[in-house]
């Protein structure tokens, strides 16, 4: 038995974990399109400057809302651009932006939650009623605020989107570590008399890894609908810069008769919050979280 | 008497793994159930026996599915029949007695109703009659005040009130068959004690066959006619009980027999090597090859089957058997161990600790004082000896591990001083303490599932202790770790396994080998052995006992296990409510005249032997709270003399072993009363 035990599961190095999670994600259905979807958008933000058939910014009083052609694949917007140039382009800031974004809530989130859940008492309190209040809080009318104040630069966005998308994760993460802190292993660390950071690292991290990844990943897609958003009421992505909120928002009122430059954009965008959603799940079941059984908090 | 309720015949339960193999965890068993008789299943965890319970009511766990094979419970096979039917047998002619009745019980719905429900489905009584019969099964299963019994919640009860309940519910249909899987397992020993005594008179009032399954060879023996061991999916011996008990002509259930721990015996119990083999991984040969020592060549190839010995009346699995048949008179042996040296200096002194879990009131915080007058643990002295093993022994609520936690740091006591060599104070919180100190003092939990950290490997678990408390790093820091390892006969391969990746056994090693990392002065166990199947135990204790001579380590031992105590411990403390009733050198505490409640806890273990039958002197009430005057067993105790028990604390007695009593009861008196 302990034979067997050795071969099935030998040693691995973290880059091999990774790729049998993602070998056992892309194993369903679900996962494997969410995985293939996710992995166009990544390669089409990568790519787009160099693939881009026409200047995104060239307006041209000639060309204008043009149906869809052989010339103009996706036919072009009232100002005569090109609506396929602008749609694979258009990814491009609301990814970043939003990938960046995720990964500071997650820190902030996660370690502050962590944190909470593992010193309890007055200081658990206080901060949770804190994250509590700013839940409370509209984020949009805050990011508006934040925005019109501070100005629509990515340096602004990331880190304002990342504060208000990384309150739930606070929660979430002092949850799982609520569920860790009880066992033995914990209680041991502590009568060794490890420091209140050695046991957050060496052995609550390593427990509640898997359930704060998955949430960040859930977090990036609503995190896309909120910056598109923003883009759609013009706080966003300042013109021309190409992207898939603003377009949504210029081409709106053209809509009844020029459907084709919002449909783009709105494909786009839906395809890439779907294709995140998808992975996610996957990446959920791959680490052995069941999302459909057991709520995330 | 000889007409057979329910037969099982060349049953095989499986599953498929995830490779798509299909993996048997029930190998052809085959069994017979009479009428009116008890059959015990043993066998440890993993062996098949809920398995093979829960099929002989026509249920199968999700996930697993029948091979072959069929259990006809009178001539019908219930494998075949459709949830319809099962549902006129299950209840009306086979019942079940759960694990644990507490969860097994709807919190929201009263006794009686709940009982009610069962005779509404399995009888055809009236209103009336049904009444009638409630109060008849809650006085059968010898419930206080019945009347009032059938008003209550299933919360407002104790465990073993729980249990009796779900006794009662069973009896409702009037069942042939009654199914009880670990009924008493989650009790304490002396509502055990009750509760089996209880069974063992509803089988021969009513004349109701009976599967009693369990891990517990005590308690099998108490209540069984008949014995069915299993192991690794397989029955290896089965015959009547005393023939089984006292005689065990496989080579597993003798060595299983040896390694539990006696009250008779003061070392300790003799250990079987290696464990039970996961299912599906035994290709070929005998599926006790590996631990056997009778084992040949013949073994290891082919595989044995279940012989009929007629003269005997016992079925076995073994080629070589009759090694067996006529040395078995050795099953009363053990290990003896190296007493310490009673003159050692005192490493650890409890001085009047007390301890208590009630919350500060506002103004008592203001003023920094705790007001609790009557707290959970209270006035405990005890000074331990440097490389002598201390029991704590106690039932649930004694205290035991709370006494524990506060000499770990992790417990604030509220009086008293807890002082380590020197008589140096130790300050009771955990943050004040300094690191050598910290290192000097290790904890041993109870579960090895929840006590190492799942996500490291046994390396990284290692490290903590010798890279906090030593600071070392590479080819030192794996040198050690070999070392430890070593120490605990562990292969130096375990180091890149994770817990999940070993056995029990394995994983409690792994946690000792951690305590033992730290080069403590103490070790602190905490039910160190209860998660752990009775083979596995005794392998657990004979290496503590050996790395306590090696390194001349003190424990401090809590377990509600007499038996375990007895083998493994050089003095005990009985505690009762969170207060010291005994404490002396282990042979003195075992004999008497001892404490009114060692009296009833040594009564009511129960000792793999047919012979030797529980003595119930006192009742199995559960109090919540210790008594806020007098003796702390006052409300239990069976020799109590009257007003004095309860208005004054008893004093001290030294018996003439040297064991101090704490009782108003003349020690010599208390002798006499006593033989």
């Amino acid at each position: 038995m302990e034979n067997n035990l050795i071969t099935e599961d030998k040693q691995k190095n973290k880059l091999e974990k990774a790729f049998e999670i993602l070998k056992t994600m892309a194993s369903k259905p679900s996962g494997l399109i969410g995985l293939t979807i996710v992995l166009f958008h990544v390669v089409l933000a990568l790519t787009s400057p160099y693939i881009a058939p026409y200047d995104y910014k060239a307006i041209s009083p000639n060309t204008m809302l043009l149906a869809p052609s052989a010339e103009h694949w996706f036919g072009t917007d009232s100002l005569g651009r090109d609506v396929f140039t602008r749609t694979i382009l258009g990814g491009r800031t609301a990814l970043t932006v939003t990938f960046f974004g995720s990964l500071i809530a997650l820190l902030w989130g996660g370690l502050l939650g962590i944190f909470c859940g593992l010193v309890g008492g007055k200081i658990d309190d206080v901060v949770m009623r804190v994250v509590d209040a700013f839940l409370s809080i509209p984020w949009i009318l805050a990011m508006l605020l934040i925005v019109s104040l501070l100005g629509t630069s990515t340096e602004v966005l990331i880190p304002a989107l990342g504060f208000f998308y990384g309150k739930g994760i606070v929660r979430v993460a002092r949850a799982a570590t609520h569920d860790v802190i009880a066992k033995d292993f914990i209680v041991s660390a502590r009568a060794r008399g490890h420091s209140n950071m050695s046991i957050i690292w060496n052995e609550i991290i390593p427990n509640v890894r898997d359930a704060i990844l998955v949430e960040g990943a859930m977090r990036w897609s609503w995190m896309l609908l909120g910056f598109s958003s923003l883009s759609f009421l013009g706080f966003g992505v300042s013109p021309p810069t190409p992207d898939w909120g603003l377009m949504i928002s210029n081409a709106r009122g053209l809509m009844s008769f020029a459907y084709w430059s919002v449909i783009a954009p709105i494909v786009g965008l839906s395809s890439l919050i779907i294709g995140i959603n998808l992975t996610a799940d996957a990446f959920a079941k791959a680490l052995g979280i069941d999302r459909s059984t057991k709520a995330p908090v | 008497m000889n007409e057979i309720i329910e037969s099982v015949k060349n049953l095989s339960i499986g599953f498929n793994s995830q490779k798509g193999k299909q993996i048997s965890i029930l190998r052809n068993v085959s069994t017979n159930i009479k009428k009116g008789e008890t059959v015990g299943i043993v066998g440890e965890s993993g062996s098949g026996k809920s398995t093979l319970a829960l099929a002989m009511m026509g249920y199968i766990k999700q996930g697993l599915f029948p091979l072959k094979g069929e259990c006809l419970f009178k001539s019908e096979d219930l494998l075949k029949m459709s949830s319809r039917q099962l549902e006129k047998i299950r209840g009306r002619k086979i019942a079940m007695i759960p694990q644990n009745a507490g969860q097994a019980l709807t919190p929201n719905l009263k006794i009686g109703y709940q009982i009610d429900e069962a005779l509404r489905l399995h009888t055809d009584l009236n209103k009336t009659e049904r009444d009638k019969k409630i109060s008849e099964l809650l006085n059968k299963v010898r419930l206080p005040s019945p009347e009032t019994m059938a008003f209550r919640y299933p919360h407002e009860l104790s465990g073993g009130q729980q249990q009796r309940v779900a006794v009662a519910m069973a009896l409702a249909g009037k069942p042939d068959l009654l199914l009880l899987d670990e009924p008493t397992t989650g009790l304490d020993v002396t509502t055990q004690a009750h509760v089996l005594e209880l069974l063992r008179f509803i089988a021969k009032d009513t004349g109701t066959s009976m599967i009693y399954v369990s891990h517990d060879l005590g308690a099998i023996a108490q209540v069984s006619d008949r014995i069915v061991v299993m192991y690794a999916g397989e029955i290896v011996l089965e015959g009547p009980a005393r023939k089984i008990l006292k005689e065990p002509i496989h080579p597993y259930t003798y060595g299983l027999l040896k390694s539990i721990p006696k009250l008779s015996l003061a070392g300790l119990p003799a250990s079987m090597p290696g464990s039970q083999p996961q299912p599906g991984s035994i290709n070929e040969g005998c599926s006790f090859y590996d631990r056997c020592n009778l084992a040949t060549d013949n073994c290891k190839k082919n595989s044995p089957d279940l012989e009929h010995i007629k003269e005997l009346d016992t079925n076995v699995r073994c080629f070589n058997y009759k090694e067996l048949i006529n040395q078995n008179n050795n099953l009363q042996t053990s290990i003896t161990k190296k007493s310490n040296n009673s003159e050692a200096n005192e490493v650890l002194k409890l001085k009047d600790v007390s301890i208590s879990y009630a919350k500060q009131k506002f103004f008592d915080q203001l003023l920094n004082k705790i007001s609790d007058q009557n707290p959970t643990v209270k006035d405990i002295n005890i000074d331990i000896k440097k490389g002598e093993t201390i029991a704590l022994v106690g039932e649930s609520g004694s205290g035991k591990s709370t006494i524990l936690k506060s000499i770990a740091g992790l417990l604030k006591t509220k009086d008293g001083q807890i002082k380590f060599e020197n008589d140096r104070i130790l300050s009771s919180d955990l943050k004040m303490r300094n690191p050598n100190d910290l290192r000097a003092i290790q904890l041993i939990f109870q579960n090895p599932d929840e006590s190492l950290n799942p996500n490291h490997t046994v390396e990284q678990i290692l490290s903590q202790p010798l890279k906090l408390y030593f600071n070392l790093s590479g080819e030192e820091l794996k040198k050690n770790i070999i070392d430890l390892l070593k120490k605990v006969r562990l292969g130096e391969f375990y180091m890149s396994r994770y817990p999940r990746q070993l056995s029990g056994g394995e994983k409690q090693r792994v946690a000792v080998a951690r305590a033992f990392a730290a080069k403590p002065d103490i070790i602190l166990c905490d039910e160190v052995t209860s998660a752990l199947d009775v083979s596995v135990q005794a392998a657990v204790l004979n290496l503590l006992q050996q790395l306590k001579e090696d390194l001349g380590t003190t424990y401090v031992f809590v377990s509600h296990d007499l038996a375990v105590v007895r083998a493994i411990s050089d003095r005990v403390a009985v505690l009762y409510q969170g207060r010291l009733c005994e404490i002396g050198p282990s042979q003195n505490v075992y004999k008497f005249p001892s404490h009114p409640y060692t009296e009833v806890l040594l009564g009511a273990v129960l000792e793999p032997d047919p012979d030797i039958k529980p003595k119930l002197v006192a009742e199995d009430i559960v109090e919540e709270k210790p008594p806020e005057k007098g003796c702390s067993f006052q409300g239990r105790c069976p020799r109590k003399i009257g007003d004095i028990c309860n208005s004054e604390v008893p004093p001290w007695q030294i018996g003439e072993n040297g064991n101090a009593i704490r009782c108003h009861i003349n020690i010599e008196e208390l002798a006499s009363l006593q033989q």
